[in-house]
């Protein structure tokens, strides 16, 4: 070993080994673009073979379809940082979808949207509780809330509600330009939750927690509240989806959102992240839900069925998870 | 570079020759000409620091890793040793510091796993047999695991260590390689794994030993091959040579002060423990330490010298008193130590210490995030730049600060978790092992660090399993046994005969 020993040679080696990293670290860049090339090659020979796929019409319905799997996936994502995995979003997906629907029609929107939300938020709490609180594996703990609220959501409501109030509606409807407001939204919630990850200690801390929950509690930080607060976040971004994709379709049936936390969890792992923790990013997990959200167009645009989408996104987590398996 | 030649060996085919060896990852050149002739019934060792190849050497021949060139005999045949299963095949086994155990399995089934006792033509296991077979097998080796039938998950890791030494020792292999055995046993329990080894030998069986601890080195191999950066050193009869020597040879050049002057003004005591006891673990423990002091706490595996340390840490709960800076002290979590100034390293670093996925900005700030964050929001330019401030002051070497953990040395690793402790603003720090799994130029330069900590008036608490550490660090020395302080001594009045005896029970320990 033949080591620098005053502090500027060891400056220097430090700066001419960033230089060499540049080199080393390229291929692993390379990879986390990976579903953003893709996306990009998708997008160009869709644009290239189909008139009808830049059209502003049916722009701006694949922008809107990919907010519900957006929002859940940026829940899932923080769920998943910490080392998690939230089976019930599909239901509480359900959950905010019925009770907004119910309150739309007795309040007005600014109440009734907050509070079908908070409903969805306290839901998750209660996976906080069982995950950090009990200690409960978090698959067993979000599997039984899975069942447990899709079936408070029947017994809220057996039959579908449609709510009659309009502005709320209008405004999931409305666009700024050829951009859907609900997109917008929806990115500008990727880049709150992209800043809270990189940016806060909150955020660094439920990386860390992914990745060495004692290393973290020895660090002198609490690792439950962050637990805790994973499990919010989930439930407070399923609610949001749930609220605007009943607003979008105009109805909101018990069984809605059944499969979403496949479709987050996907998203998430096809943008990189980790089911063991600490590894995941939001950029990643933006890639994975606009390259699901395109295949998923692509094949409505060409008339293939629906199964087979199912096909693609088996095929896509399968070789998104083989290409990054080199990195080491 | 001097070239030590092997002596000429008798005239029988090798029961192990390799030759030419090397083996590169992308860019970097792991291994390189490297030559291993090894004697049947002999035990060989493989010296080396931290990323000098051994472990790179030892899986290829386990099969683990396909080398890049050279030519592998066994008893003069050619081999080409493809898989795992090939080596396994070819006789040769391989005990690795990571445990291949299956921890919810009882310590029977693990030791016979594979060829597990049965009967009605292999419908049922025979679990009396199976019992029966794997005490056996462990008396005959003379380790001692109370009761077969437990899970090997509770067993302490000195304890599975010795399972896994004895699995492997069962199937009789023709070549056994053992990777740093010594890393989790201590004492008694090396002494039973050495008598075991050369009973292995006598019966034939080819052991190559590969470690750190040159002391075990000398007690136990007859030649050492020694490796440099990828390369060959050299071949020498362990005879021939002594510790010096050796470790001029591993780290091409001379360590003679490895560890580094003490001139440290020892203050009024800031922390004071009294009758700290936590039931069944360890009791009745009192000492002061001061800032400026290291103390040495030295003790066997099981002596209780860890569980003291996360005591004082909070990370475990316990009973007495403790006072800091002359104020009650009662850690309820690693948080109320932190906010008061105490800050562990533990022995386990991988474990307790980092977060591997993430980088050493991110490692470094940890333990400080108030220190760079207003409102829960980090401040980029004010991490960045007591981050790097911190990887100066520690010496850690990596290409950048946004560089993976995981992909440092162990050194470096280590010196980041000091770090950690550093930029959070301890003063008192608890050390446990803090070199452990280290090479000695690491090792070298964490003991100057810890000696300037000292210095700048840190009060360190050194617990350590490694006599010439003790004795070369500390200004006090404590001994532990069975969970209790079974004596102190001053730097003068210590040596590694005294501590040994006290340590094990031998001697009872004075005040010295």
């Amino acid at each position: 070993m033949n080591s620098p020993s005053s502090p500027a040679a060891r400056a220097l080696s430090v700066v001419g080994r960033r230089m060499g990293a540049v080199r080393t670290d390229w291929r692993a860049h390379w990879l986390s673009y990976l579903p953003t090339v893709a996306f990009v090659v998708l997008a160009t020979i869709a644009a290239v073979s189909s008139p009808d796929f830049l059209s502003e019409g049916n722009l701006s319905n694949l922008f809107r379809q990919i907010v519900t799997n957006g929002l859940i996936s940026l829940g899932m994502l923080t769920v998943i940082l910490s080392g998690g995995i939230d089976l019930s979003v599909g239901a509480t997906v359900a959950l905010a979808g019925i009770v907004g629907a119910g309150l739309l029609n007795v309040l007005p929107w600014p109440l009734a949207v907050p509070l079908a939300v908070a409903v969805a938020t306290i839901a998750g709490s209660v996976n906080g509780v069982l995950v950090a609180g009990f200690r409960l594996p978090p698959f067993v703990a979000t599997l039984a809330t899975m069942s447990a609220i899709r079936g408070f959501v029947y017994v809220v409501s057996e039959t579908p509600i449609t709510p009659t109030e309009s502005s709320f509606r209008e405004i999931v409807a409305s666009s700024v330009g050829p951009v859907p407001t609900v997109a917008i939204f929806m990115i500008g919630c990727f880049l709150v939750v992209s800043l809270f990850l990189s940016r806060t200690t909150m955020g660094r801390a439920i990386y860390a927690v992914g990745g060495n929950e004692e290393a973290v509690r020895l660090a002198g930080i609490n690792v439950r509240a962050h637990v805790m607060l994973v499990y919010l976040i989930s439930g407070f971004f399923a609610g949001i989806a749930g609220v605007i994709l009943t607003s979008r379709v105009g109805i909101a049936q018990p069984s809605m959102g059944a499969g979403f936390e496949l479709n987050g969890i996907a998203a998430c792992v096809i943008g990189g992240a980790a089911l063991s923790g600490g590894v995941g990013s939001v950029r990643g997990t933006f890639a994975g839900v606009l390259l699901l959200g395109l295949i998923s167009n692509l094949l409505n645009m060409y008339n293939v069925q629906a199964y087979y989408q199912q096909i693609f996104m088996g095929a896509l987590i399968v070789l998104a998870v083989l290409a990054r398996r080199k990195e080491g | 570079m001097s070239q030590v030649d092997a002596p000429a060996a008798v005239a029988t085919v090798p029961r192990l020759e390799m030759r030419g060896i090397g083996k590169r990852y992308d860019a970097t050149v792991a291994l390189h000409g490297v030559d291993l002739v090894v004697q049947p019934g002999e035990i060989h060792a493989i010296a080396g620091e931290n990323g000098a190849g051994k472990s790179t050497l030892i899986k290829i021949l386990a099969g683990a890793v396909a080398r890049g060139a050279g030519t592998i005999k066994i008893d003069g045949v050619e081999t080409e040793l493809p898989s795992p299963h090939a080596a396994r095949q070819a006789g040769i086994r391989v005990v690795y510091q990571e445990f291949s155990l299956v921890p919810h399995l009882s310590v029977a089934e693990n030791i016979l796993l594979g060829q597990l006792p049965s009967r009605a033509g292999g419908m049922w296991i025979d679990w009396k047999a199976t019992a029966r077979r794997a005490s056996a097998a462990l008396d005959s080796l003379g380790f001692d695991v109370p009761d077969v039938r437990r899970p090997v998950k509770s067993l302490p890791v000195s304890q599975r260590q010795m399972v896994e030494i004895a699995k492997a020792m069962l199937e009789r292999p023709r070549i056994l390689v053992l990777d740093e055995p010594s890393a989790v046993l201590s004492g008694g329990d090396l002494d039973r794994l050495f008598n075991a080894v050369r009973a292995l030998r006598d019966a034939g069986t080819t052991v190559l030993y590969v470690s750190h601890r040159l002391d075990e080195v000398f007690q136990i191999a007859s030649r050492i091959t020694v490796l440099k950066d990828g390369g060959l050193v050299g071949t020498v009869d362990s005879a021939s040579i002594d510790q010096p020597g050796l470790v001029r040879m591993m780290v091409g050049r001379d360590l003679a002060e490895i560890y580094p002057p003490r001139n440290a003004s020892v203050g009024a005591p800031v922390l004071q423990v009294r009758n700290l006891s936590r039931s069944r673990v360890f009791s009745d423990v009192s000492f002061d330490l001061a800032p400026g002091e290291i103390l040495g706490v030295f003790g066997l595996v099981g002596s209780g010298r860890t569980d003291v340390v996360r005591a004082i840490f909070g990370a475990d709960a316990s009973t007495g008193q403790m006072t800091l800076d002359g104020r009650p002290y009662r850690p309820r979590s690693p948080g109320d130590a932190l906010s008061r100034g105490i800050a562990m390293l533990s022995e386990d670093r991988a474990r307790d210490g980092l977060v591997l996925q993430l980088s050493l900005r991110d490692n470094l700030s940890l333990a400080a995030f108030p220190r760079m964050s207003r409102l829960g929001v980090i401040s980029q330019s004010q991490q960045h730049a007591l981050v790097a401030d911190e990887i100066a002051e520690v010496g850690i070497r990596a290409p950048s600060i946004n560089a993976m953990v995981r992909r440092l040395s162990g050194g470096n690793q280590q010196k980041v978790v000091v770090g950690k402790w550093l930029l959070r603003g301890a003063r008192v720090l608890l050390l446990d092992e803090p070199t452990r799994g280290v090479d000695v130029g690491a090792k070298a330069e964490i003991y100057r660090i810890i000696a300037s900590l000292a210095e700048r008036g840190k009060a360190i608490l050194l617990v350590s399993s490694e006599l010439p550490e003790i004795l070369g660090m500390s200004d006090r020395i404590l001994v532990m046994r069975g969970g209790r302080l079974v004596g102190e001594f001053s730097r003068s009045g210590a040596t590694e005969e005294r501590l040994l005896a006290v340590a094990a029970g031998v001697v009872e320990g004075a005040a010295a």
